[in-house]
Parts: structure tokens; sequence; C-alpha cells
């Protein structure tokens, strides 16, 4: 059970995407055509794109969409959720809309944002938001729910101030829930961001995958993508592991009691 | 210094029936009672935790800086022992003096998951001295622990009750023997709903060994 759960040794990543890249290479030389370009074209063309500045300026027009929208679902998403998980009355409220808005496809948000507010910025950072927020709230919302009672008495009666609550009781509890709403927000933004470039933006690597789609350009499309997806992962090894083994050094005491 | 006066719940099946008792500084009350009779709920009734019991029905003369040792250590697992002490409103300074007072010197910055039981236990009671306590409350604090250990909290207990005579102390216990051993006055809580039955000075044997006998033997209700 715990052996399916972890996350498989470090080996296999090297071994089985060199074999995939190994597997497109040999396919793509085999069939000779221009809507699969062999491994060797598409670092070409990212190469060509980095050189230009045309991949760095779209990159840093779709992170910068990311890292708004991922902020602003979080902080509201969080807000939601806690106040959810600790009052029947507001979950009775924001229940039914969380239901409504968990089932409604991304694209009809980002339609109807387009729709009544134009093709600006704003809409298209708040149609992500609006897709995002339900995860976040739902997923804290588990996390406020199981916030441990009796350390609430302990904090009641040592007269804890609400930020030393706050900071000490509540966030700790809620930090794996935080980092799952993060992981599952990191790679659900990125993605909507994307479909929101394409319809309604003129820049970004969404925005560039429309032109590449126009003219077949099957290279351009797997070069942009493929940056994203380093990016992405960049992202989660550079800020987000780093932060969890920091937030998770209590469970793991480095010496047994004395 | 403290006149509690609990009326019992308004509504529902109040485990709690009319308690009134006042509590002097210097008292060191053993609080006994069948298990599972409301001894934790009064407790709670007493530190402001039950919402259900009125908060007026409680009169202090001045408000109480309460100390409780709750049955689980109850530390934020996730912070240092001196964090947690110093949460309780303790400076680090102080902090390292009360952890000392309980034979902890120099575990300020142990996480108390590296505690064993009865470290962690003595931890907790090092976070109630935080507070610099008026009311001690102690819930079964020798509850799972090692004859020996369980005795050298006892003793610590004493000692600290001993360095504080201002200091008054409420023990939830199912054993007669610790008792003996800390308190000058007895409460036995039972009915339903749960009143005090008995509130006895301990200076008299003759109560404390029938209401030891009455422990040992539930049936029969020996004395007067």
């Amino acid at each position: 059970m715990s052996n399916l759960s972890s996350r498989p040794p470090v080996w296999s990543y090297w071994v089985v995407l060199p074999s995939f890249v190994l597997l497109w290479a040999l396919v793509a030389s085999f069939l000779k055509t221009p809507l699969l370009p062999t491994p060797l074209h598409v670092l070409d063309t990212l190469i060509r794109e980095s050189a230009s500045g045309e991949l760095w300026h779209h990159l840093s027009a779709t992170l910068g969409r990311v890292i708004v929208a991922f902020i602003l679902s979080m902080l509201l998403g969080t807000a939601i959720g806690v106040v959810m998980g600790r009052s029947k009355t507001a979950n009775a409220l924001f229940d039914p809309m969380l239901v409504l808005l968990l089932n409604l496809p991304a694209l009809v948000t980002i339609i109807l944002m387009y729709v009544w507010f134009g093709l600006v910025e704003v809409a298209a950072v708040m149609a992500v938001v609006i897709n995002k927020v339900p995860n976040v709230a739902v997923t804290v919302r588990e996390g406020a729910r199981s916030l441990d009672y009796r350390l609430e008495e302990m904090a009641t009666v040592y007269d804890f101030t609400r930020w030393q609550r706050f900071r000490d009781v509540w966030v700790p509890q809620l930090f794996p829930y935080l980092m799952a709403a993060t992981r599952g927000g990191l790679a659900l933004i990125w993605k909507i961001v994307l479909v929101v470039e394409l319809l309604g933006r003129s820049d970004g690597i969404g925005f560039q995958l429309h032109l590449a789609f126009q003219i077949f350009d099957v290279a351009a499309i797997l070069a942009y993508s493929l940056t994203f997806i380093a990016v992405v992962q960049l992202i989660e090894l550079i800020i987000l592991q780093p932060l969890e083994h920091r937030s998770s050094r209590w469970r793991q005491p480095e010496a047994t009691h004395a | 210094m403290l006149e509690l006066r609990i009326a019992g719940r308004s509504y529902g099946q109040p485990v709690l029936g009319e308690v009134f008792a006042t509590i002097e500084r210097g008292d060191r009350i053993c609080l006994l009672g069948p298990s599972g009779i409301g001894k934790t709920t009064l407790l709670n009734a007493i530190a402001g935790l039950d919402k259900t019991i009125p908060a007026e029905a409680i009169i202090g003369q001045e408000k109480l800086k309460v100390g409780y040792l709750f049955q689980e250590h109850r530390l934020l697992p996730w912070r240092t022992l001196s964090a947690n002490l110093q949460l309780a409103g303790a400076t680090p300074r102080e902090a390292e003096v009360h952890l000392a007072s309980v034979g902890l010197e120099g575990y300020g910055h142990y996480l108390p998951d590296q505690l064993s039981l009865g470290m962690a236990r003595r931890a907790a009671l090092a976070r109630c001295l935080a507070v610099k306590p008026d009311l001690l409350l102690l819930d079964e604090p020798f509850a799972s622990l090692d004859p020996v250990m369980a005795g050298e909290l006892k003793v610590l207990i004493a000692g600290l009750l001993d360095a504080n005579p201002g200091m008054a102390m409420i023990c939830v216990t199912h054993d007669g023997g610790d008792a003996e051993i800390l308190a000058n006055r007895l409460w036995y809580l039972d009915g339903k709903p749960a009143q005090l039955q008995w509130d006895d000075v301990v200076g008299e044997p003759r109560l404390l060994n029938a209401l030891l006998g009455k422990l040992r033997d539930p049936e029969g209700f020996g004395l007067v």
C-alpha cells in the first residue's frame, strides 16, 4: 500500500522518459511527415524561438497570468473554505454555489467573461480564478473541518490571540490541504490559462499555440508545450518541495526521545 | 477566591447538575468519582470551555488565571517546548525556568513528539506554570504512566504546590492513594445529573477512609 502511493525511484524517470523520446524519434524518422517532427527538429525550433526572444516574451506573459490567478484563487478559496468548514450557515449558503461552479466547464466561464467584460486582461484572469476557487475551497474546507478541537480548547484556556490561533494552531493543521490545493492548482491553472489565451489574448503560450495550429506547425506546438512543462516542474522542484520539506520537519524528529 | 455556581445545562440531558462550592487559595482538591460521571465536564466548566454552561454561572472575584493539564499533553507538535510555553505567556527566560522546574532543563528546543509520555506530560505541566496560575486544573495526571513515573510526578506536583502556596488545585483522579499524597480537600462527584456528594477536608481520616472504602466497593455506601 505505502509502496504504491509513494513516488517511484528517480532512475525510473531517467529510463522511461529517454526511452519515450527514442521511440518518438524512431517513429518520426520512419513516417517522415511534418505532422510528427523528430525530437531534434523540435529542439531546433525551441532554440530558434528562444534566440529570437519570442519564447521568453510569451512564456513570461503566460507565467504572469498563472501567478496572479494562482495567488488570487488561493487567497479567496482558502478564506471561503475556512469559513465553510467552521460555520454550518456559511456551508449551507456556499455549498450549492460550489456544486454549480465545480460542474461548470472552464470553457463556459471563459466565454462568459470575454462576452461580458471584453477581451481584456481582467476578464482572462477572472475566468481562471472563478474556475479554480471552488477546488481550493473544497480542499481547504476538508482541512478546516478536521481541525483538532482539543487544540482549540487548549488555545482558549491559554488565551491565544487571534493571530496566534491562526499562525500556530490553524495554519500548521491546514498546511497539507493547502499544499494539495497548490499542487492541483498549478496544474489546473496553467492549462486553463492556455485556453484563455487561445480564445482572447494576443500574447502568451496559448496564443502561440493558436497561431501554430492554424499553420499546422507541430514542431512549434511541441516546443512551447515542453517549455512550459519544464517551467512547472521547476516550480515544483525549487519552490514547492523545499517548502513542504521545511514545514513538515516536525513530523520526522531527528532524534528519538531521550 | 472562586465561588463556583453551576446550575446545570438548561437544555438537553444535563451531565452536571447543580454544583456549588467555594475554592480558596491553597486548596488542594482531589476530585473523585465513578468514571464517565462528568469530572472532566466539571473541569471544562471551571476553565470556561463548556459553552453550554452559562458563563455567569461561575463567579470569581477577579479574572482567575487557570493552568489546565489536559489528559493528553495538547502541546503544539510543530512548535518546540519553549515556543509552546511562550505561547502561553512566558518569556523565553521564564520558559527555561519553568521547564527546569519540572525536570526538563535544556529541553526547550525539543519538539513534543521527541519526548516520552511522561516527559510530555511534565512539559504540559510546565506550560500550566507559564500562565502563573491561580488555579491549577489537572485531569488524571497519572493515567497511563508506569508506577515509578506516576510516583515521581506526584512528588513533583506536591513540590510545586508547596512552592506556590497561593495556588489552588483541582486534580481529577480515580485513585484514593493520589488524594492521600496531594489533597487537603476531597470532592466526590456522583449521581445523574452529577452533583458534589461530598466536599470534605482530608484532615478527618474517618472521612477519607470511608471514601476510599466506597471507591473500592461502590455498592457499600458505608459511612454515616
